[in-house]
């Protein structure tokens, strides 16, 4: 599940989480404790918690930083700049989980800390039914890592951001947009994490996503249509927004395609153009169409129907009065015939993609990141899972996706990246455009639901063209597709090829009570489905 | 304890004021206790409790702002703090469109504290849980639930002379009780200000009850049916209107609220004439608070009477550029209805579908208001008056506009999410597929 309301001026609101305090910008730039006071400080809580009883310890050393910078036409909104640090304990004692949080980053505050975290897991041991089993992590020793960025987006000056983003919106005025909100969010996670398995490990993550959203208005007619970047979050420092004319794909009808590098002020040119002839386009009909999807809509197709229901914590039941179970269940899984989608359809999950939000070189319970199977030629073969579940589905050791949103929160499973593998034969988009007589060819993210067990979605994009002959004919407008997830993914008829391949995100992505926000990216190549069920939205009110 | 009595909040906003040397100066400090206790397949998973209180200081040179926080009160971090925000201000770039801070207002007295909630304790929370799982244990049921209280205060002031002070007490609870075979789910959500007034075991036995009458739900066709919606139901839907009723995007012609030619709907009428929404902080049911984040007194505020729009929501800025009343939106708001219960309304009901919630609502087209989203924990066929069989779920795609000009019947309004919403019957409610989620 996505946190909602990315769009006119909801960027501004209290869907957006802020962690932590507001911060002068320099302080940003400031190092932080050092390692060795870190590890000092971590064994203070190892041996606090082991001398209360507690059989496994971890700690967690956190300084989040966030910059946010809000815009709309000639104005700068607001700029957030904040920090949060503080240590995070987790214990297993009487085989319960007990998790406690402290400001107070001091061997005094963390040892008290470290305390109170054991008590809890003893308290709630009493209602406990199922002890905790986790699987086996060998210590690590003293390591560390660090996103390889080429500019830190926290020294590049705010002035600089501003001055894009004003160039965003003037361009995106001069060619027919009404209005335009644009938006540049950066973070970064300075995470020092140890256990008593013996792993002391530093690292220091960054993430950007650069976004807007143009509006265009005939205030005659009383309509109004917006268009939303194509861009992607990304596991990158500033170097993003370089718009490198070596990661650009070009598209069919003037489109662009973007890689690791995103020219921000071409896509708004685009985008004012493309929400202006939005305006005048025709409405659907509704019906079957095979649909012809663009890697920066079908990411999050891929996030609902195939991440969320494979995440085993939902399978299990834990997020039932939340974000729900899942489809997916084991004896689905166990049978190893289980068709989730057609012989195409190869599903990846990693964390250690390059330029991507789910990699680092470590989780945040210390396990080693790395790459496995979901879906292999259209069999369910695995899930995501955590030291505490791997036994659960026979695994020897964690995937390693776990994940805490800030120092005081606690850990839990967390979604990797999850990818579809591109096709193994050549084919560009335009050649698989030629293939179709009567489709749509979808791009971008726009509406998205899907039910609490994942079978039946509802999808709209941000820009649509009709296919007939094999060709492009025009824009249309009020296009949703519809359908169950399993019939969806076996609808997989073809593949464009690596040279197409690019990654989506979604920046906020929200699961648990209290809720918390993570990254993920999705990669894929523009992919072919038959036959999917189109409705027309257009309503009168 | 977090909580500080609104004297001594004043002593400090006074001590951090007179540090400034801004043109003007605002002061906000919060704090209090919040804790949790979240369950799944019958046992706890976590709980956790903590306890905040910080101060943020916004300081104002001509048109430009800039704010900075602390969590410590001593006199010397009370400076650093003003001095950091009148930094941040003199860097900040000029915001055209800035509105000098309000002097002294009057606020009303909302009466959302109570002493219990405030006492809540970590063994509270795990009778809570304990009356929530046992009886499900008992009938071979799933529970899964969350608990979430929290003890607060605001308070506020500003270089201009204004000062505001306000405490709160709330508890959310949600329960999804799941049979053990995972044919039927049940779900049921709760939020009170008086800890004293919930019952999780109450609750729980709701969501029961919904579990085990949902099994072996049949299929029906999509399409255009009659639908009594829960008020757990309808709050969704109803709170996206409500959030969507600003004047500036309906002034700019990107709102529901706008019209063709340029003009806005204000004044029109766009609902069933049984329609009447209003906000009251002072309402004992559901009392919200005196101020809204900027210092603007929350008073009572009719949005829509007899299906015409009366008012809209404005920013300080855009209600000077337009010469009206800066009504800031409502923090909760009251739907009217009549004495009927929900029972009444099945009794009344010769064909149609009883709706527990709706899930995964997202907006579709924002010019219409269309949503999509499905039903879930509960949606059952109703034929002449009486509940006759569970159904599966349905995806829907309806615009609460519509919904409410397809007005049948409007029920008793109950509490849910911080506003009042009567359970209410709804002809030609659209569904479009089917889910085989449970």
């Amino acid at each position: 599940m996505q946190l909602s309301g990315l769009g006119i001026g909801a960027l501004m609101g209290a869907s957006i989480p802020v962690l932590g305090s507001a911060v002068s910008v320099e302080h940003l730039l400031e190092p932080g404790a050092d390692v060795a006071m870190k590890k000092k400080l971590a064994d203070v809580a190892l041996n606090a918690a082991k001398s209360k009883g507690a059989t496994y310890t971890d700690v967690r050393i956190g300084r989040y930083l966030q910059q946010f910078l809000f815009t709309r036409e000639t104005r700068v909104q607001n700029i957030t700049n904040a920090e949060s640090y503080g240590v995070g304990i987790r214990v297993i004692a009487n085989g319960t989980w007990g998790f406690s949080a402290t400001s107070d980053v001091t061997p005094n505050g963390i040892a008290k800390c470290a305390e109170t975290a054991v008590a809890i897991a003893k308290a709630n041991a009493k209602l406990q039914t199922e002890p905790v089993v986790l699987a086996p992590q060998k210590g690590v020793g003293e390591v560390s890592w660090k996103t390889p960025l080429k500019k830190n987006a926290f020294e590049i000056p705010i002035q600089e951001k501003i001055d894009l983003l004003m160039k965003v919106n003037s361009e995106a005025m001069k060619n027919g947009a009404g209005f335009v909100t644009s938006n540049l969010f950066f973070v970064n996670e300075q995470k020092y994490f140890a256990s008593t398995d013996g792993s002391y490990i530093d690292q220091d993550v960054h993430r950007i996503w650069p976004t807007f959203t143009v509006t265009a208005v005939d205030k005659g007619a009383g309509k109004f249509k917006t268009r939303d970047a194509l861009s992607s979050p990304m596991g990158m420092g500033y170097e993003y927004l370089d718009g490198l004319e070596t990661e650009k794909i070009a598209g069919p009808n003037g489109l662009v395609g973007y890689r690791s590098s995103y020219d921000m002020v071409e896509d708004a040119i685009l985008a004012a153009k493309q929400a202006k002839e939005k305006l005048t386009v025709k409405s659907v009909q509704s019906g079957k169409y095979d649909l012809v999807l663009d890697p920066n809509h079908l990411g999050l197709t891929i996030h609902e129907s195939v991440g969320h229901p494979t995440e085993l914590d939902r399978v299990l039941g834990y997020e039932a009065n939340y974000a729900g179970t899942s489809f997916a269940t084991l004896d689905k899984w166990k049978t190893k015939t289980f068709n989730y989608g057609s012989k195409l359809v190869n599903i990846v999950a990693d964390k250690t993609q390059p330029y991507t939000l789910g990699t680092v070189g470590y989780d945040d319970e210390g396990v080693p990141c790395k790459e496995w199977d979901l879906i292999k030629d259209g069999i369910l073969v695995n899930y995501q899972a955590i030291r505490d579940q791997a036994s659960i589905i026979g695994e020897k050791e964690s995937h390693g996706c776990c994940y805490a949103d800030n120092w005081n929160s606690v850990q839990f499973q967390r979604m990797p990246n999850v990818s579809l593998k591109p096709g193994t034969e050549k084919r560009s988009v335009q050649d698989m455009i030629k293939g179709v007589d009567k489709g749509i060819y979808i791009i971008g993210r726009g509406s998205y639901s899907i039910d609490q067990q994942r079978y039946n979605f509802q999808f709209g994009g941000q820009l649509f063209y009709e296919i007939k002959g094999g060709e492009i004919v025009g824009m249309l407008d009020d296009v949703a597709y519809q359908a169950n997830t399993q019939e969806f993914w076996n609808s997989c008829a073809q593949l464009c090829d690596n040279d197409d391949y690019r990654t989506f995100g979604s920046f906020f992505d929200g699961k648990g009570q209290p809720s918390q926000i993570s990254a993920v990216s999705h990669g894929c190549a523009t992919t072919r489905f038959n036959g999917v069920n189109v409705i027309n939205t257009g309503r009168k009110i | 304890m977090a909580i500080l009595t609104k004297e001594e909040a004043k002593k400090i906003i006074d001590k951090v004021l007179a540090y400034s040397k801004a043109d003007e100066t605002s002061v906000n400090i919060s704090g209090g206790r919040t804790g949790n206790i979240r369950y799944a397949r019958n046992s706890v998973s976590t709980s956790g409790e903590s306890n905040d209180l910080s101060l943020a200081v916004t300081a104002v040179f001509g048109k430009r702002s800039g704010t900075a926080t602390i969590n410590e009160f001593d006199d010397q971090s009370l400076e650093k703090t003003v001095r950091r925000a009148e930094e941040i201000a003199r860097l900040a770039p000029e915001n055209s469109e800035y509105v000098p801070m309000l002097g002294p207002q009057n606020y009303l007295n909302t009466n959302a504290y109570a002493e219990s909630t405030a006492k809540i304790d970590p063994d509270f929370r795990a009778k809570a849980a304990f009356d929530s799982i046992d009886p499900c244990r008992k009938k071979n049921l799933t529970a899964a639930g969350y608990l979430e209280d929290s003890a607060g205060f605001s308070a506020i002031g500003n270089s201009k002379g204004l000062v505001g002070y306000s405490k709160a007490t709330s508890v959310d609870f949600s329960i999804t009780v799941r049979t053990a075979d995972g044919t039927g789910s049940g779900y049921a959500i709760r939020d009170v200000n008086d800890a004293g007034t919930l019952s999780t075991k109450a609750a729980t036995e709701v969501a029961m009850q919904k579990a085990l009458a949902s099994s072996a739900a049949r299929a029906l066709e999509p399409g255009k049916y009659t639908v009594i919606l829960e008020p757990a139901a309808a709050i969704d839907l109803l709170q996206n209107m409500m959030r969507s009723m600003d004047a500036r995007n309906a002034d700019e012609g990107r709102s529901f609220l706008s019209k063709k030619g340029g003009e806005t709907r204000l004044g029109e009428k766009l609902f069933d004439e049984r329609v009447s929404i209003y906000s009251d902080p002072t309402n004992p049911e559901i009392p919200g608070s005196p101020y809204a984040g900027d210092g603007r007194p929350q008073e009572k505020v009719t949005w829509v009477e007899k299906g015409v729009v009366k008012n809209m929501t404005y920013s300080r800025y855009w209600a000077e550029k337009k010469g009206v009343k800066a009504t800031p939106p409502p923090s909760g708001f009251i739907l009217q209805g009549g004495t009927q219960s929900l029972a009444d309304l099945i009794k009344g009901t010769e064909k149609g579908i009883l709706v527990t919630r709706f899930w995964y609502i997202r907006a579709v087209d924002p010019q219409t208001l269309l949503y999509t989203g499905l039903t879930r924990d509960g949606t059952f066929y109703i034929e002449n008056g009486q509940i006759k069989f569970p159904v599966k779920n349905f995806r829907f795609n309806e615009s609460p506009i519509i919904m409410l000009n397809n007005l049948e019947a409007l029920g008793k309004p109950i509490r849910v999410n911080g506003s009042l919403i009567p359970p209410m019957k709804i002809r030609e409610f659209t569904f479009t597929s089917l889910s085989d989620a449970v």
